[in-house]
């Protein structure tokens, strides 16, 4: 089984009928993503793309079943779109929209902590499993089925990674882009627990970068926990203290935070961590037929 | 966004935390009629000449100096006002003073005994809590202090629901040795500070020193303060307080025509979509012998004008010996972001520099196809390997 999508999840796209939610959707059902309707406040009762359009997530959720939503509301509306799915009980939470305030999200995560809805993202490429689907704004056609499953910060990083994994011919489970800002939901250790206990998964790439702590939380747990190889690699070994990258999260601020301290203690954890982005898929390749 | 400290203190002011009355000036002609406003005001008789510039470490290098008489405000404004001001934070070439501070002297005599505090509020990224980190050692280097006394630092996590509650505020006065009318006004000035922090949208407050002066007030004595980019949209009062000379010019271009960029010192140019495998590229450059020119993202929308707006920004650069475009399509279609280097060479032409393109993904072999017909002095490359070979063949 894949993680996180399968064949029983229904899609609902918030920010629906906006330009982007309107595009990634298509491409979501054109993917073969079972996209059952979206929700854009004030057009309720319309149709669009050949789906229902609802007022509020919980109108849509009754009318469609749905179990997953995905976000592409604008940054100012987000945090709120994200809690008004997290109220009507939708277990996974997909949140794409980039640039989302820092003190909006220390909200949601309050809000959401003792509710049982997942939260992937913000600032994510989103969640695929190919043959069951893809929530999110990841090309599908680079992506086969397999048994590979990625967990990343980056979006076209990921994509390397993929295009890497497919072409040594292992394909992918499922991946998971959790996001680049500094408040995310699930984590690196969210994500690799749920692919370490995925019977079709037989290996994982954890490519992390610099700022923050979450690659080393899930050193130490893959330490005692591993049951699979795991594959490493850590962006921005070049990059300057204290500038932020690009993305929010990914700034370095005290040692810890570097690219350097980071693959030290994912190597003493027993990750084969690679130097080079380019060699992840043929890492993984040998990982995989040492273990046969 | 980084703003000045004059800039922070309003900021801090408009929350109520105390802050030393102060007024900016861009001429020593300014400072002199500044220092005697505020001296009408507060009725001090010694003023502190601070250098306004993004970059900490000011008073070692001589931009922060206390006057006793007007005439050594105009004497210290002079000096600093147009100096190269060079601190741990700015590199050897230092940073222009265009303006200094003129602040009320707050180290005058009295009853009480002068103590300066540490204090700063930011994000807990490992628990998505906001906190206050304090400490009894002020007016030093806090990452000093870290090393050194780890055990003269205190933390208060702060309950994104009720905000700094006054037991917190107390146990930081507490914490802090206090008593008396110094603990009260400490446990009013931590609770407004908070307030400030979470209505400016900030994601950095550092107050070192807070003082406690000789009649037991508490001021914030400096502020270094950061806002959150991403809330500027419901702060438009602080945009202005945008200080573009304080950037270096070619991040400001960059950031017109939407890339982000950050200038770094090295001899490859690189042009990527999305942060991530940016930072990858620039360390496989690394790998490669060369060393990264800049950090480069064009985003998602990378095309033909936002390619060609880069490739002008990472020429400017005399140092680049390479280029290297590393482009994974998805959205972005790689023969428009081809189209876009060979238009850009047409248009900017004689490019001395050996450009490698490597396109994936979307329209990948489209786009490698222009680039190959073009007859352009053009390396292309399909796999991150090949482009790192590229550039090592090419340096």
């Amino acid at each position: 089984m894949s993680v996180l999508i399968n064949e029983t999840s229904k899609v609902l796209v918030q920010g629906f009928t906006g330009s982007e939610g309107t595009f990634h959707a298509q491409q979501m059902i054109d993917y073969g993503t079972n996209v059952v309707g979206g929700v854009t406040p004030g057009k309720g009762g319309e149709k669009h793309l050949g789906k229902p359009v609802f007022n509020t997530v919980k109108d849509a959720k009754e009318a469609t079943d749905a179990n997953v939503s995905v976000i592409f509301v604008p940054p100012a509306f987000a945090a709120d779109a994200i809690m008004e799915a997290t109220d009507a009980g939708i277990p996974l939470i997909v949140t794409i929209t980039e640039g989302i305030p820092t003190a909006d999200m220390v909200k949601v995560k309050n809000f959401m902590h003792d509710k049982t809805s997942r939260l992937v993202g913000p600032n994510c490429p989103g969640v695929i499993s190919p043959g069951f689907g893809k929530v999110g704004i990841m090309p599908g056609f680079i992506h086969s089925k397999g048994k590979i499953g990625i967990v990343s910060r980056s979006g076209t990083l990921t994509y390397e990674a993929v295009d890497q994994v497919t072409k040594v011919g292992l394909g992918q489970s499922t991946c998971i882009g959790i996001g680049g800002d500094p408040i995310i939901g699930t984590t690196t250790l969210d994500a690799v627990k749920l692919l370490m206990e995925d019977d079709e998964t037989e290996g994982i790439i954890m490519i992390g970068e610099i700022g923050g702590n979450m690659e080393a939380e899930a050193a130490r747990w893959i330490k005692d926990h591993a049951t699979k190889p795991v594959v490493g690699f850590i962006a921005g070994q070049t990059a300057p203290k204290g500038r932020r990258m690009g993305h929010a999260g990914a700034i370095i601020g005290g040692k810890d935070d570097t690219a350097e301290a980071k693959m030290t203690i994912m190597k003493e954890c027993g990750i084969r961590v690679v130097n080079s982005p380019a060699e992840l898929g043929e890492t993984m390749a040998k990982a995989l037929n040492n273990k046969n | 966004m980084n703003i000045h400290e004059y800039q922070g203190k309003s900021i801090l002011k408009s929350y109520k935390v105390p802050v030393p009355a102060g007024i900016v000036a861009d001429t020593p002609e300014k400072a002199i009629e500044a220092a005697r406003q505020v001296a009408e005001k507060t009725g001090c008789d010694t003023w502190a000449i601070k250098a306004q510039i993004h970059a900490g470490g000011r008073g070692k290098g001589g931009g922060v100096k206390i006057a006793k008489s007007l005439g050594e405000v105009e004497t210290h404004a002079k000096s600093i006002i147009g100096m190269q001001l060079v601190t741990h934070q700015t590199g050897s070439e230092g940073k222009k003073v265009h303006r200094v501070l003129v602040e009320q002297g707050i180290f005058y005599p009295g009853p009480a005994e002068i103590q300066e505090f540490y204090m700063s509020v930011l994000l807990n990224r490992d628990s998505g809590k906001n906190i206050v980190m304090y400490s009894t050692e002020g007016g030093m280097d806090i990452e000093t202090v870290a090393e050194k006394t780890p055990e003269l630092i205190f933390k208060e996590e702060v309950d994104p629901g009720t905000g700094l509650l006054p037991f917190q505020a107390r146990r930081i006065a507490f914490n802090l040795g206090l008593s008396g009318n110094a603990f009260k006004n400490m446990v009013k000035f931590v609770q407004s500070l908070y307030k400030a922090y979470e209505g400016a949208d900030a994601s950095l407050f550092e107050i070192n020193p807070v003082m406690k002066t000789s009649d037991e007030k508490i001021i914030a004595a400096d502020a270094k303060v950061n806002i959150d980019d991403n809330a500027l949209f419901r702060h438009h009062d602080y945009a202005d307080m945008r200080d573009l000379s304080e950037e270096d010019p070619a991040e400001v271009e960059a950031g017109k025509h939407g890339l982000n960029f950050v200038k770094l010192d090295g001899n490859v140019g690189c042009m990527v979509n999305g942060a991530g495998l940016a930072m990858a590229t620039m360390d496989i450059i690394k790998l490669s012998g060369g060393d990264p020119a800049n950090f480069l993202d064009v985003g998602g929308t990378a095309n033909a004008q936002t390619t060609e707006a880069g490739f002008r920004i990472i020429l400017k650069d005399k140092g680049v010996k390479a280029i290297l475009i590393n482009i994974f399509g998805g959205i972005v279609r790689c023969d428009r972001v081809a189209q876009g280097v060979v238009d850009a060479y047409k248009s900017i032409g004689n490019i001395s520099v050996p450009v490698i393109v490597r396109l994936q993904g979307t329209n990948a072999e489209e786009g490698k196809k222009l680039i190959d017909n073009s007859g352009l002095k053009v390396f292309s490359a399909i796999t991150l390997q090949e482009a790192a070979d590229q550039v090592k063949s090419n340096i």
